[in-house]
């Protein structure tokens, strides 16, 4: 097996009193699509930041390409540069079109020549059936288009892992399906991923390995068959009869 | 329980004594460089060819002591000016700026005038607006209108700067997002509710630091009223001046001025800070 890209090991975050996370180790490997499941607290927001650096974390090491980057004096920029990260309420950039969005960072961060990563997000907006809505401002757009927008904009840098924040729990139902079948696509085209859902169904699809989060700690880790169908834990499967209908 | 239990690891015990020798080290940075910045200041001001020259009539410590009380008096003018202008300023401001964002037909008149309002109160130098309240209206010889030139000057800078923040207040609302404004008539807020309860409470707190800046600016311009002869700080310190052939008291005003606007600037850093720990839970 090779080595992951992504390893946390024993990750501690706590705000003030609380301990949001307690011990996480993950590991993330190459081709990976690990989803995140557990209810709203257990810390999968918390997990996802972590490992981008926007957290400061209590105890623990984070590794990427078995580099430590949880050490002070890493540059956060470095290794966010190397990581996308796509968060539920979108965040897109009001103030710029839906190109200069998926432009920003290729051009002011990469260095890439303007007309070069203008030529690439263009691509792959068209890609994902938003060609016609290069020029337009992130508001003029619906949810699922902003999301797909937003999603585009992370894949602009070519990053090594995507990380997912539940990126369709903003979303209408219908439009969930369009971002999810933008992910799927990533998925299938060998893009590694750590993402945060509540879409058990799309988890056991797509997902290679999936975690479920309790209290801050990961109880039970495994393939989508495992975890999601015959859960060791009683907690899994109370949280399974919870959010799967039937 | 396991908060209890834990105790950090030797990596993070580690990280931490690192994290503090970096701290420790960005202070002393930054002493070291303010210090080195101040002395090189100090030097190139020293040595100039003129300084004792400057020394003797910006730096004169017995004219200091000796202006001061005339100054200190005067600036209790500022200090009125000040205190009374800036809530009626305040008030004219945020009607100026609802009523021009009211939709009425019939306030038509009202919007109209408010826009003349602040397009020419803004457009004439506020220098220009002390002196003509100050020499035409007592020059009108109205029955029942003071002629002090102390409440006369008072309007002047009140309509002056009136307009500037009419426009700074209604830039706050023009940024608050539609949406919640929708959300607040889907409640069946009135226009006038939810201008009041939802809409103005934003916008004065986004607004806040523009018009502390605005309240500073004015603090500094109740100086311009000497030019009409009311008796302030900047009137009290030319005075001195111009018996003793000395500009120390000028200095000694500027104080005066620094001392007054330094702990409001504080002030409002604090308010926003304040408005940012309530709304977003630190």
């Amino acid at each position: 097996m090779t080595s992951p890209v992504i390893s946390a090991r024993g990750l501690r975050k706590t705000y003030g009193d609380r301990v949001v996370l307690d011990g996480i180790d993950l590991d993330i490997h190459q081709h990976d699509v690990v989803c995140l499941i557990g209810s709203s607290g257990s810390g999968k927001s918390t997990l996802l930041r972590c490992l981008d650096l926007l957290e400061e974390i209590d105890d623990g090491v984070i590794e990427l390409d078995g580099r430590e980057v949880s050490d002070p004096h890493v540059d956060p920029r470095a290794v966010r540069r190397e990581i996308g990260m796509v968060f539920q309420a979108y965040n897109l950039f009001p103030h710029l079109s839906v190109l200069a969005n998926c432009t920003l960072a290729p051009v002011r961060v990469h260095g890439t020549p303007a007309d070069e990563a203008a030529a690439r997000a263009l691509e792959l907006l068209e890609r994902f059936g938003l060609g016609d809505k290069a020029d337009a401002h992130p508001d003029q757009l619906s949810g699922g288009q902003q999301q797909r927008a937003a999603l585009v904009r992370a894949l602009c840098t070519g990053p090594r892992v995507l990380l997912l924040d539940e990126i369709t729990a903003a979303l209408d139902p219908e439009l969930v399906g369009e971002v999810l079948e933008m992910v799927r696509a990533e998925a299938e085209a060998g893009m590694t991923m750590v993402l945060a859902t509540h879409e058990m169904a799309f988890a056991r699809e797509v997902a290679t390995s999936v975690c479920f989060l309790d209290r801050g700690r990961i109880l039970e880790q495994g393939p989508p068959g495992e975890v999601l169908t015959a859960p060791r834990e009683e907690r899994t499967r109370q949280f399974l009869r919870r959010v799967l209908p039937g | 329980m396991s908060g209890v239990t834990w105790s950090p690891s030797e990596r993070e015990v580690e990280r931490r004594r690192v994290r503090r020798r970096d701290r420790t080290r960005g202070a002393v940075i930054a002493t070291s460089v303010t210090l080195l910045v101040v002395v090189v200041l100090v030097w190139l001001v020293t040595s100039s060819p003129g300084w004792p020259r400057v020394r003797e009539t910006f730096l004169s410590w017995p004219d200091a002591k000796a202006s001061f009380p005339e100054i200190a008096k005067g600036f209790w003018t500022n200090v009125k000016l000040f205190l009374i202008a800036e809530p009626l300023i305040l008030v004219i401001g945020i009607l100026v700026a609802v009523t021009r964002s009211t939709v009425s037909p019939w306030l038509t008149p009202v919007r109209a005038a408010a826009v003349l309002y602040t397009d020419l109160l803004r457009g004439v130098p506020t220098l220009l607006v002390v002196v003509l309240l100050a020499l035409g209206v007592p020059a009108l010889r109205l029955t029942g209108v003071t002629t002090s030139l102390f409440w006369l000057t008072l309007v002047a800078l009140v309509l002056s700067y009136g307009a500037y923040v009419a426009e700074v207040v209604r830039a706050g609302i023009e940024s608050v997002h539609p949406s919640q404004i929708a959300s607040a008539q889907a409640l069946a807020l009135s226009r006038h509710q939810t201008m009041r309860h939802v809409v103005l409470p934003q916008a004065l707190r986004r607004v806040a630091p523009p018009l502390l800046n605005d309240f500073v600016s004015l603090q500094k311009d109740t100086a311009l009223v000497s030019a009409v002869g009311v008796f302030e700080a900047l009137f009290a310190a030319q005075d001195y001046g111009n018996y003793n052939f000395n500009y120390t008291p000028l200095l000694v005003a500027a104080a005066f001025f620094v001392a007054l606007t330094i702990p409001l600037a504080r002030f409002t850093d604090w308010l926003g800070r304040r408005a940012v720990r309530r709304e977003r839970g630190r």
